[in-house]
């Protein structure tokens, strides 16, 4: 989280990302009850840049879209539409060497510690298979003590390298995972959920040890959370997402003091209250839509205190307020709402 | 700890020490494999061995009975030849066509199950519809199938040698289909995780994820469908050889013998058919109750 | 004080396996007074949700009660046989759990599911189970009630499921509700619609909630008494003002210094370094002292009673002989494991 430099060009430039599901039924279904193609629009319209050595946070509730960006960032999936720009290079576009090259730059940690590590590999191969598969180490003495320095980097021993997965606590698992990630000397890190699955103990644990190596090593982050608080702890800039496209983007003091959206207000207040002030809150109602058929103008409408006619309508463009803030609401631009 | 002291130690072999039947059954099972496969030095004759035989030995009853002879224990067949030593030999066949087809239909049906589940689209598509056609007809089916174009295929001396592989490959192609689908299934849920995920975001090539990272987390139910379908194609091959397109009467399994004995079954010379039956049976079943445990042991729901 | 509707005395929950019985939860007790709402908060593993799911009734082997008495409104009810438990549990006891979907049947359509509940415990005609039915999903907060009878549960979103399954664990006004991590499977926005809706459902019908869940926020919320467990037991109880501001037991303090919250920008968040113990693995003495940054010789060696005063109680040698705490905290006894910035939790 160190001060961006501004006169270099962000690492990480995403421009109008898009990526639809084919969700229809099998063909023959479709063709006998004449069902049409149905699509699911995961992520549409998203456009961020990440500045060398800072954490843009991505936050929204489920089915808003969070994670099929970091896939889409780490070419995992493929872009429908739009592409991501690595360094200046087209992620979705290298292939072959160049590919290789990208791919070592970037990694990735995931949210369940169960399902992330390979339960018939021990640690110490696991740990060491991005460095062996992009020829960062060679020979078996190196490997082990790259393997023994990222061990010990995430604060576990180096003879865990011959124990398997199952031998260790979730938090354990995700400190593998982490000594994974930085095996190839990867320069950004995509964060999905990383402690979502932890208690809240094992949840600091992780989160100091994630900002610790940041600060030591530089690394560029996108994290991924539903939750506020973490996600004010770790980032530098935050996107609020909503049914697939980015609601609010902005600094993180600028977005969590002075919430635009009216999404971003709902999430800051349902943020369960723990100093039990005994705050107001004004409940919101309803849920997220099924992202298969949103509603029709802004996704938000049917939910917003301020929707009018024109939300229900026609669907916001992003609007630059100003102070920094990129907000997709017709309320926020037309000044209706404070 | 040591391997050998450490798999002692295990869940897989406590449940087994634990289950009484399954101590039995691989009691059983040991027994009769191993009087299979070492069949040439424990059997007290060779029933191949042509000079040996002599037809005054012919039909000659159980030991323990009047006119038993104690050379030969469970008597004899209508050539001379004895039913104990026949049925060690015949074991050995039968153990050996059980156990290839297994290894055929197994490695088979792996391997396809890993390209459909991994590959999808098209692919996993046609594979599964070949297997959807595959499991419409019966396995004998297929192997009377297969059975009748090798005889018209092959010179009756070649047909006769390779009967062997014959029954092998009609077994193992009604077989298959069990391995591909248990392994295809598995291999949907193992490539959705993210330990998959992380493979592939480092550039990993497809048949590296395949074979070193998912195929060792869909082994278990391999393990259990092997040991159940070596039952069935130990049965299977007993049935094709008592119909007669098995092996052929010059090298008997089990299901020959049985049908050689058949005949003389109403003439009163009950042992020639009944003890390969009952060596078949406790063979089969044996085999069975050891992969109905496999398959409680392995199975964390149940544990 | 009202009089209990749920007490527990001394539960122990215990497994057999083949290295010998693990006992998952020990010596564990609590009480719940009519009306109220008592959290019972723990990190995945402390057996928070095996106590609920044994006042149920619901433990499947190798689990079992191994010792300890559970009282339903006077009643004992932990050796019950398991027909009478099942009528108990439908009248007396609802349930709520974190999963929606699996707690309702997908065959059947929400007004089945309850007009049979109600009819199996109240003396109703179908006419008037299906008012009543009504009535509760009106009184959960289920939009257009009569026309979510007819509808199946995979018709409905996560947050109605969890209204139906709520209005079905009060079909026959049980006098306690066990919520097994109610808000866990909800998305956030949802969770407090949710945590409103379920005390203010509780409170008018003076229900005795049992709140089985991870989440501090809910439990602020919701709660009125709380118990931290901790490997099995209860290391605190008490009010939940008094537990969550002025936490007396390390793991409680650990525990809310470790929570990230909004406004708290710039502070490294603390942390208690090491995992919470395996049942079956747990260190001699008190559970907690290999990570505690304040533990002394006696915690290595002997456990902590519970002892209470007025506000709450804790089983803590600190707070039993906090004289010699101090005497010992400055020989620097706590190595292996510290909760950084302990001091730090806001007032």
């Amino acid at each position: 989280m160190s001060p961006a430099d501004s006169a270099a060009p962000p690492l990480v430039v995403a421009e109008d990302l898009a990526r639809y599901f084919d969700v229809s039924s099998p063909w023959l279904e479709r063709l006998i009850g004449r069902e049409p193609r149905r699509r699911l629009r995961a992520v549409d319209q998203a456009s961020f840049a990440i500045p060398r050595g800072r954490t843009l946070a991505l936050v929204g509730e489920s089915g808003c879209g969070k994670s099929t960006v970091a896939r889409l960032v780490t070419g995992l999936y493929r872009p429908s539409r739009g592409r991501v720009l690595f360094d200046g290079v087209d992620v979705t576009a290298a292939r072959g060497a160049a590919g290789a090259a990208v791919r070592r730059r970037m990694q990735m940690i995931f949210q369940d510690p169960y399902a992330s590590l390979n339960p018939r590999w021990r640690v110490g191969d696991i740990v060491a298979e991005p460095a062996r598969v992009q020829a960062v180490v060679r020979g078996r003495a190196q490997c082990q003590a790259l393997v023994a320095e990222l061990l010990q980097q995430v604060g576990l021993h180096p003879d865990d390298a011959r124990k398997y997965p199952h031998q260790f606590s979730g938090g354990q698992r995700q400190r593998i995972s982490i000594a994974r990630a930085l095996s190839s000397a990867p320069q950004f890190l995509v964060c999905d959920e990383p402690t979502s699955a932890l208690d809240v103990s094992v949840q600091a644990q992780v989160l100091n040890l994630l900002a610790d190596l940041q600060t030591r090593l530089g690394l560029t982050c996108l994290f991924i959370s539903h939750n506020l608080a973490v996600v004010e702890y770790v980032a530098d800039d935050i996107g609020v997402m909503y049914l697939g496209r980015i609601v609010e983007f902005g600094p993180r003091d600028a977005v969590l003091s002075r919430p635009a959206h009216p999404y971003t207000r709902l999430l800051l207040d349902a943020v369960p209250d723990l100093a039990m002030t005994g705050r107001a809150r004004t409940p919101v109602g309803g849920e997220v839509p099924n992202p298969i058929d949103p509603p029709a103008g802004c996704a938000f409408h049917p939910r917003c205190p301020w929707a009018d006619a024109r939300c229900r309508a026609e669907p916001p463009a992003l609007w630059v307020d100003g102070r920094g803030r990129v907000v997709a609401c017709h309320a926020v631009q037309e000044g209706r709402l404070g | 700890m040591s391997r050998v002291a450490a798999w002692l130690d295990s869940d897989l072999a406590w449940s087994f020490r634990r289950s009484p039947v399954t101590v039995a059954a691989a009691a059983v099972a040991l027994l009769c494999v191993g009087g299979a496969l070492l069949a040439p030095w424990i059997a007290p004759h060779d029933p191949f061995d042509l000079a040996a035989l002599d037809l005054m030995d012919a039909l000659a009853p159980p030991a323990w009975l009047a006119e038993g002879r104690w050379r030969f224990l469970l008597g004899t067949d209508d050539q001379g030849r004895d039913v104990l030593s026949g049925i060690l030999y015949g074991a050995r066949i039968s153990v050996a066509v059980g156990v290839a087809s297994v290894l055929l239909s197994a490695l088979a049906g792996v391997a396809l199950g890993l390209l459909a589940g991994y590959a999808g689209g098209a692919v996993d598509a046609f594979v599964m519809r070949v297997a959807d056609v595959q499991l419409s007809f019966p396995a004998i089916l297929v192997a009377l199938l297969v059975d009748g174009v090798a005889r018209i295929a092959l010179p009756e001396l070649a047909h006769g040698a390779a009967a062997f592989w014959v029954i092998v490959l009609s077994i193992a192609l009604s077989g298959w289909v069990q391995y591909a689908r248990t392994v295809r299934g598995s291999t949907l849920v193992e490539a959705r995780k993210e330990y998959v995920q992380a493979a592939r975001l480092i550039g990993r090539h497809p048949a590296a994820i395949v074979l070193r990272h998912i195929l060792p987390n869909v082994t278990g139910p391999v393990l259990v469908i092997a040991t159940i379908h070596l039952a069935t194609a130990i049965t299977t091959e007993a049935t094709l050889s008592f119909l007669g397109v098995g092996m052929p009467a010059t090298t008997p399994s089990l299901g020959t013998l049985i049908r050689i004995g058949n005949d003389f079954l109403f003439s009163g010379e009950w042992w020639i058919t009944l003890f390969p039956g009952l060596a078949l049976v406790a063979l089969v079943l044996s085999v069975n109750l050891l992969g109905d445990w496999l398959r409680d042991a392995l199975n964390p729901r149940l544990a | 004080m009202t009089a209990a509707v749920l007490e527990v005395r001394c539960l122990t929950v215990e497994f057999a396996t083949r290295r010998g019985v693990v006992r998952a939860v020990e010596d564990l007790s609590l009480t719940i007074g009519e009306g109220e709402v008592l959290g019972v908060v723990g990190e995945s593993g402390a057996g928070k949700s095996l106590t609920g799911t044994a006042v149920l009734g619901l433990l499947e082997p190798p689990a079992r009660i191994g010792a300890g008495e559970i009282w339903l409104g006077g009643e004992r009810i932990d050796h019950l046989p398991p027909a009478r438990l099942r009528r108990l549990r439908g009248r007396h006891m609802g349930a709520i759990f974190q999963d929606p979907l699996t707690a309702l049947d997908p065959l059947f359509t929400v007004g089945d599911q309850l007009e049979e509940t109600i009819r199996a415990h109240l003396p109703a005609s179908r006419a008037e189970a299906r008012a009543r039915a009504v009535a509760l999903l009106a009184e959960t907060g289920v939009p257009a009630p009569e026309r979510r009878m007819d509808q199946y549960p995979h018709q409905l979103s996560g947050g109605l499921r969890q209204r139906v399954v709520i209005a079905l664990a009060l079909c026959a006004e049980p006098r306690l509700v066990i919520a097994d991590e109610p808000t866990t499977a909800l998305d956030v926005s949802t969770q407090a619609q949710i945590i409103a809706l379920l005390k203010r459902i509780t409170r008018a019908h003076g229900t005795a909630v049992m709140l089985v869940t991870h989440d501090m926020g809910v439990i602020a919320e919701t709660a009125d008494r709380v118990a931290v467990l901790y490997a099995g037991r209860v290391v605190e109880s008490g009010a939940v003002r008094q537990v969550l501001h002025a936490p007396r037991h390390p793991y409680t303090a650990g525990l809310m210094a470790s929570i990230p919250r909004l406004g708290a920008v710039g502070a490294r968040l603390a942390q208690i370094d090491g995992a919470m113990p395996r049942p079956g693995a747990l260190p001699p003495g008190c559970a907690f002292h290999p990570r505690c940054p304040k533990a002394m010789q006696r915690c290595r060696e002997e456990r902590p009673p519970a002892v209470a005063d007025a506000a709450s109680q804790v089983a803590c040698w600190l707070a039993i002989a906090p004289a010699e705490m101090t005497a010992r905290a400055g020989e620097g006894h706590a190595r292996d494991g510290a909760i950084q910035a302990l001091g730090s939790v806001p007032p």
